[in-house]
């Protein structure tokens, strides 16, 4: 029978079907990092058990650590005592229990979605698991990867095993080639604007097609982590030769491993007559930049389009629209190149790899941040790409343009660390979620890519494109 | 304890909040994931709607600057433990913080059109029952103003105003987890030899999983 690459996945971790019907299977990979470990690693003791399998698991902190570190940081000198805690409980359950972890003063450390696979932790194939909704991003590498509670957590340390049901199939085929200025962050949110936070929910997206075999690991990966966004936990794409020269770059197995491990990952592919329960076509060639308007990042458009009028919505419609943009402070008849912005966020698990610092860098250059912004920062998702970035001269672009550079973690993503938007300031921001308060209470964020953030930086505004 | 108590009918006050995609970041914003406990997050529940100033993790209600006009503030929905709301509940992030917010509340019921996935999953963990109902039933409830409403279990069924009764489906095992508040890892421990030849057998097969170990 032919299977989708999901199917195929899910057949090879499968250890036996419950009699309550789920199913239980293996997990490869566990990354974990500050925020929703620390209850697993309690439950844990209490139960008396030790982790299954120590080298299953790679922790990092990320979402809490201050991104103004400079050097000889270390733990004690985070200034938010409750923060600190989280930081140093990772450090205490990694010690105690012999997990590998890249802590604050690691020059790895990063955004667990960007070490993961730039330090050869992710492979094809594998099954992984975070407690962190964006772990979809590994199913770039034809894995599945998939976000679980802090519940969850706990059950794959005591057991390296998940007790889930099987997802429903979905294919996404993305054809034709992109305009120019359009990259891998405007697709999938222009894929979400289509179908909806809540249209991949309880399927598997397969993200397929001409364009998604033109892109780099990097833009497969901005489109694997927004798959959760558009309400699929799970995101995937074939493994092929841009696949398998990333991670022989990345990885540190022996030239024998690889040679094995080739053979098997050249069949992590959906089979020619797979049956998908849905499908969509897409042609990217007519996409234009894409900027949410909104507190869902289903609330996107076309940069330069009008915003949904109240007088031509449903009453459904209409109060969703109407609560959101009074949040966002955008008046009726107001369209996105109307709104002054006050500051600019470049990074996150979404778009903080070496390309997405790359395209805004070819923006930036020679170029001053407007006066209308009052802070525009630009943070690395790890410490590898931060000392590329540097040896490629993008700090001082981005330096002598105006912005900060900080050293790597979420930041103002979320709003847990000193990153944060003060009440109702406006971000351009290349972060995966725009929801009331996620950047700072009552702050406005507008998500777009990392070439879009660096146009807004220079002018203040959107709309200027050269 | 994550049980529930072997009810298998519960009774209660319903409040609802009319709105699609209420993301786990507005149950519970992040400043609260700084906790490294399980429970005690009541009074951060809805957060941003529920007070006008902006909150820190360690300061109660008590402290804050309540907004009156949201609906958990109002009499008698502050013992409300039934929640109605739209399409989507629970999309975003994977916070179980939210499930616990939502438990510490006393929210035992959450009636939606749809959830987030891995909402949906980190409720049954935790004694919460998520109820999916269709738009269309979801439009009559909001409609009919319910006061109070009665969920039973063990029927799947919610039962209003003495005249309206949906039923609701879910799956049995996640229901009896609820009922019966049983460990997932006690569970699955019981196949521990299953999981070892399994993984003894990719060892083998798939030696570059485990070739840094």
């Amino acid at each position: 029978m032919p299977n989708t690459l999901y199917d195929k996945l899910w057949n090879e971790h499968h250890i036996k079907t419950l009699d309550s019907g789920e199913s239980l299977i293996y997990i490869d990979r566990q990354y974990l990092h500050e925020v929703t470990s620390p209850q697993a690693f309690e439950g844990l003791s209490k139960k008396g058990l030790l982790p299954w399998r120590l080298g299953a698991n790679i922790a990092t902190p990320d979402h809490n650590v201050p991104t103004e570190r400079g050097d000889s940081f270390t733990v004690e000198n985070i200034s938010d005592d409750i923060s600190k805690i989280q930081v140093v409980e990772l450090d205490k359950n990694c010690n105690k229990f012999g997990i590998k972890q890249f802590d604050i003063t690691s020059a790895n450390q990063g955004i667990v979605h960007v070490i993961g696979p730039e330090l050869g932790y992710t492979l094809p194939g594998m099954t992984i698991v975070c407690g962190d909704s964006h772990t979809s991003t590994h199913g770039a590498f034809g894995c599945l990867a998939m976000g679980i509670g802090t519940s969850e957590v706990e059950h794959v340390l005591a057991t390296q095993t998940l007790k889930v049901s099987k997802l429903l199939n979905m294919k996404v085929i993305f054809e034709g080639t992109p305009q120019r200025g359009v990259s891998s962050k405007d697709i999938v949110l222009f894929l979400i604007g289509e179908i909806g936070t809540a249209g991949g929910n309880g399927h598997a997206i397969e993200f397929s097609g001409s364009y998604i075999e033109s892109i780099s690991m990097e833009a497969r990966m901005t489109i694997c982590n927004m798959a959760i966004e558009a309400g699929a936990k799970v995101g995937l794409i074939a493994t092929d030769s841009t696949t398998i020269d990333y991670v022989k770059e990345h990885s540190p197995l022996s030239v024998d491993d690889l040679a094995l491990a080739q053979k098997h990952w050249n069949n992590l592919f959906s089979d020619k007559e797979a049956i998908f329960d849905k499908e969509i076509v897409i042609d990217i060639s007519q996409i234009k930049p894409q900027v949410t308007w909104g507190t869902s990042p289903e609330m996107v458009v076309d940069y330069d389009a009008g915003l949904p009028e109240l007088s031509m919505q449903t009453e459904a419609n209409k109060k969703n629209i109407e609560l959101a943009k009074n949040y966002m402070g955008i008046k009726e008849g107001e369209k996105l190149t109307d709104l002054e912005f006050d500051r600019v966020f470049i990074g996150s698990c979404t778009n903080s790899r070496i390309e997405d610092l790359r395209e805004a860098a070819s923006v930036i250059k020679g170029r001053i941040v407007s006066e209308k912004i009052t802070e525009a920062i630009v943070v690395p998702g790890s410490g590898m790409v931060k000392a590329q970035a540097e040896a490629e001269g993008l700090d001082k672009i981005f330096k002598d343009a105006g912005f900060i550079w900080r050293d790597p973690g979420c930041s103002m993503c979320l709003g847990m660390n000193p990153d944060q938007l003060k009440p109702y300031e406006r971000c351009a921001s290349t972060s995966n979620r725009n929801f009331e308060g996620r950047q700072g209470n009552l702050g406005r964020t507008h998500l777009m890519s990392p070439v879009m953030a660096a146009h807004t930086a220079i002018n203040g505004v959107i709309g200027d494109l050269s | 304890m994550k049980v529930i108590g072997n009810e298998l009918q519960i009774k209660g006050i319903v409040a609802s909040i009319d709105r699609d995609n209420i993301d786990t970041d507005q149950i519970i914003p992040t400043e609260y994931l700084k906790s490294i406990k399980k429970f005690g997050f009541e009074d951060y529940l809805f957060d941003g709607w529920r007070y006008l100033d902006d909150g820190k993790l360690g300061i109660s209600k008590n402290e804050r600057k309540i907004n009156h006009e949201f609906v958990l503030n109002q009499e008698p929905y502050t013992q409300a433990n039934i929640l109605l709301t739209r399409d989507n509940f629970g999309c975003g992030s994977s916070r179980e913080h939210a499930v616990w917010a939502l438990r510490d509340f006393g929210i035992r019921v959450v009636i939606a059109s749809s959830f987030g996935d891995i909402f949906y999953n980190n409720c049954f963990k935790n004694g919460v029952l998520p109820v999916k109902l269709s738009k269309d039933q979801i439009e009559e409830i909001f409609k009919a103003e319910v006061g109070e409403m009665s969920v039973s279990l063990d029927s799947k069924k919610i039962e209003f105003n003495n005249t309206y009764q949906y039923e609701f489906e879910v799956e049995d095992n996640l229901l009896e987890r609820i009922v019966l508040g049983l460990d997932d890892v006690d569970m699955t421990l019981k196949y521990k030899n299953d999981i070892k030849l399994f993984e003894e057998l990719r060892k083998k097969e798939k030696p570059w999983i485990y070739a840094d170990e």
